[in-house]
């Protein structure tokens, strides 16, 4: 696994404490996991990924991502409905590792509460907690 | 594992480095009232003869196939067994409890498993099958519950011609989930009522035994297409695979999952136990499947390797978001059961089954002729229904005293079949034996 300075954080997005990132734009939010959570988990095998019209509520679980050594289950950052969904990960799943910020976002929700979303971390608080488990 | 008691200077060089003076000492913390005051009522110990003579008294209280002439089939048949099959499982290598997770000291238990996989998916027609459960019964269940996972329904429907003792496991198993069982009737001539789908919505899947336990051939077909009308998977069942040698596969007819008992495919009935849970589905719905799989792959020097497969489904990594809580399965029987369809081969397993087929029909017939008529209509494979009426109980308890045992009365599991009775013949049966039975049970 890779140090924190090594992994790369994009400012334009918020994150949450299980490591997904949010990013927000023509009022919807755009979700994947961060590059921490990638590497963590080491090579990603299979994404599991809800349907689009589905909703849930912030903190739910929306889908599951499997690696070659865990299971871990993806948490709403936000909650709303499912809008559209990257199919490509059915066949690409690796694409969470290469690019967890670009090609291997996971969903987009239409956000029910904007509010929800001052519950998130920015980058500098999101990095701050990272040390803390390093 | 060699079993070896300790010898006395063994004990008491133990017992000085535990700092106690006699093993008593060493229980001291239990409570006096929770010990047993009085020694175990044992018999002397015996010796070797004295030993295998009890045994064989006591195997002596059972209808052990050798014996006797026995016709019961439902769930438990008498096949004979290839002696390359006694030979083989016999060998130190296979006879292991030990679940083979290294890889690196495991290959031919691997490969044995990956073989069985290969032949079970083969024989029921559909693309993945596990490494096997406990049995038939609990396959069926983790088969209802995995179509739940897959619907994200509750309900299932069970036909009632499913083996009872299926049935029953499957209302246990989800007798605590948030899940539901429902079953259905049959019709007159033996087989699952289909209009017993109408009118359910909601369902995750639809179960059908094909033979049933009336011995009688369902049509999946028409089965498949309803479920999945309804957005419901088909699971069908299975107590004898054998049938598949002849029958079109499930998987061909449009099953989503098949499973059932495998302990026809070279395993002896042993007094009930152990079997074989054999379990197979379509490659889409793998991660949902419960159970141990083993994958073929390739070393980094392109060798090829088996290993197992998918293991994030399981408990140890999991944990209680695993798939199910089976995680192991039947090896040796599973083993048995891939050595058994090698043996045969294709065309092999095609003439057994006819030979079990044709069997059973000539009994059947000859029943009908002496006054014991099908009860029911529908086609079957090696087991049939027959209407003898109540009083044939005492004449059925007589033959026993002969080493017969004509048949099993349904009407311990459907009261409203009294006077019937369900017959197997399989390739263990001459003609000249089928002749004795039906002249006993005509004199």
């Amino acid at each position: 696994m890779k140090s924190i300075e090594e992994l790369t954080f994009p400012e334009d997005r918020l994150y949450a404490t299980d490591h997904e990132w949010a990013r927000f734009e023509n009022g919807g939010a755009k979700i994947g996991i961060s590059d921490y959570a990638q590497d963590q988990l080491g090579d990603i095998v299979y994404v599991e990924l809800p349907s689009a019209g589905k909703a849930f509520k912030k903190g739910e679980v929306f889908g599951t991502v499997e690696s070659v050594k865990a299971v871990s289950e993806l948490y709403m950052p936000i909650g709303g409905e499912v809008t559209a969904v990257n199919e490509t990960l059915a066949d690409s799943p690796e694409r969470v590792n290469q690019s967890p910020y670009e090609d291997g976002w996971m969903i987009v929700v239409k956000p029910l509460d904007p509010t929800e979303k001052e519950g998130l971390m920015t980058l500098p608080a999101y990095l701050e907690m990272l040390k803390g488990l390093a | 594992m060699r079993y070896l008691p300790h010898t006395d200077e063994e004990i008491s060089e133990m017992l000085k480095v535990a700092g106690a003076d006699s093993l008593e000492d060493l229980f001291t913390q239990i409570p006096k009232e929770c010990c047993r005051r009085l020694r175990l009522a044992l018999p002397e110990a015996k010796t070797e003869w004295e030993l295998n003579a009890h045994m064989d008294r006591l195997a002596g209280r059972t209808a052990s196939a050798a014996q006797w002439k026995n016709y019961m089939g439902a769930g438990s048949y008498e096949h004979y067994i290839p002696a390359v099959l006694s030979y083989l499982m016999g060998r130190g290598e296979f006879v292991t409890s030990y679940t083979p997770y290294q890889p690196e000291i495991s290959q031919g238990t691997l490969q044995g498993i990956y073989e069985y996989q290969t032949l079970a998916a083969r024989l029921l027609g559909l693309e993945v099958a596990n490494a096997s459960m406990y049995d038939g019964a609990s396959a069926l269940a983790e088969a209802l519950l995995m179509a739940c996972r897959i619907t994200r329904k509750n309900r299932v429907l069970i036909s009632r011609a499913i083996h009872p003792h299926f049935r029953q496991v499957a209302h246990t198993y989800f007798a605590p989930t948030e899940h539901e069982t429902e079953e259905f009737p049959f019709l007159e001539n033996g087989t699952t009522d289909i209009a017993g789908l109408s009118g359910k919505s909601d369902l995750a899947a639809v179960a059908i035994q094909s033979p049933n336990f009336f011995g009688c051939i369902e049509n999946l077909k028409a089965f498949a297409d309803k479920a999945h009308e309804m957005g419901a998977l088909l699971i069908t069942t299975f107590t004898e695979p054998l049938a598949y040698g002849l029958l079109k596969s499930p998987g061909s007819l449009g099953a989503d999952i098949a499973c059932g008992e495998g302990q026809s495919l070279g395993i002896p009935q042993s007094f009930g136990g152990p079997g074989l849970g054999m379990f197979a589905t379509k490659m889409a719905y793998v991660r949902n499947m419960p159970g141990r799989l083993i994958g073929k792959t390739a070393d980094p020097d392109g060798k090829r390797g088996f290993v197992l497969t998918l293991s994030t489904r399981e408990q140890h990594i999991r944990r209680e978001k695993a798939t199910s809580n089976i995680c192991t399965n039947n090896s040796l029987c599973a083993l048995s059961a891939a050595m058994y369809m090698a043996v045969l081969g294709k065309t092999g397993l095609r003439a057994l089954s006819q030979l079990n087929i044709d069997k059973s029909a000539y009994l059947r017939d000859r029943l009908s002729q002496k006054g014991f008529p099908q009860a029911f209509t529908a086609p079957n494979f090696n087991e049939f229904t027959v209407k003898a009426g109540p009083e044939f109980e005492k004449k059925r308890r007589s033959l026993m005293d002969k080493g017969i045992i004509a048949g099993v009365p349904l009407s311990t599991y459907y009261p409203e079949l009294s006077g019937h009775y369900l017959f197997c013949v399989t390739e263990t049966k001459t003609k000249e034996d089928l002749e004795t039975l039906v002249s006993e049970m005509t004199s």
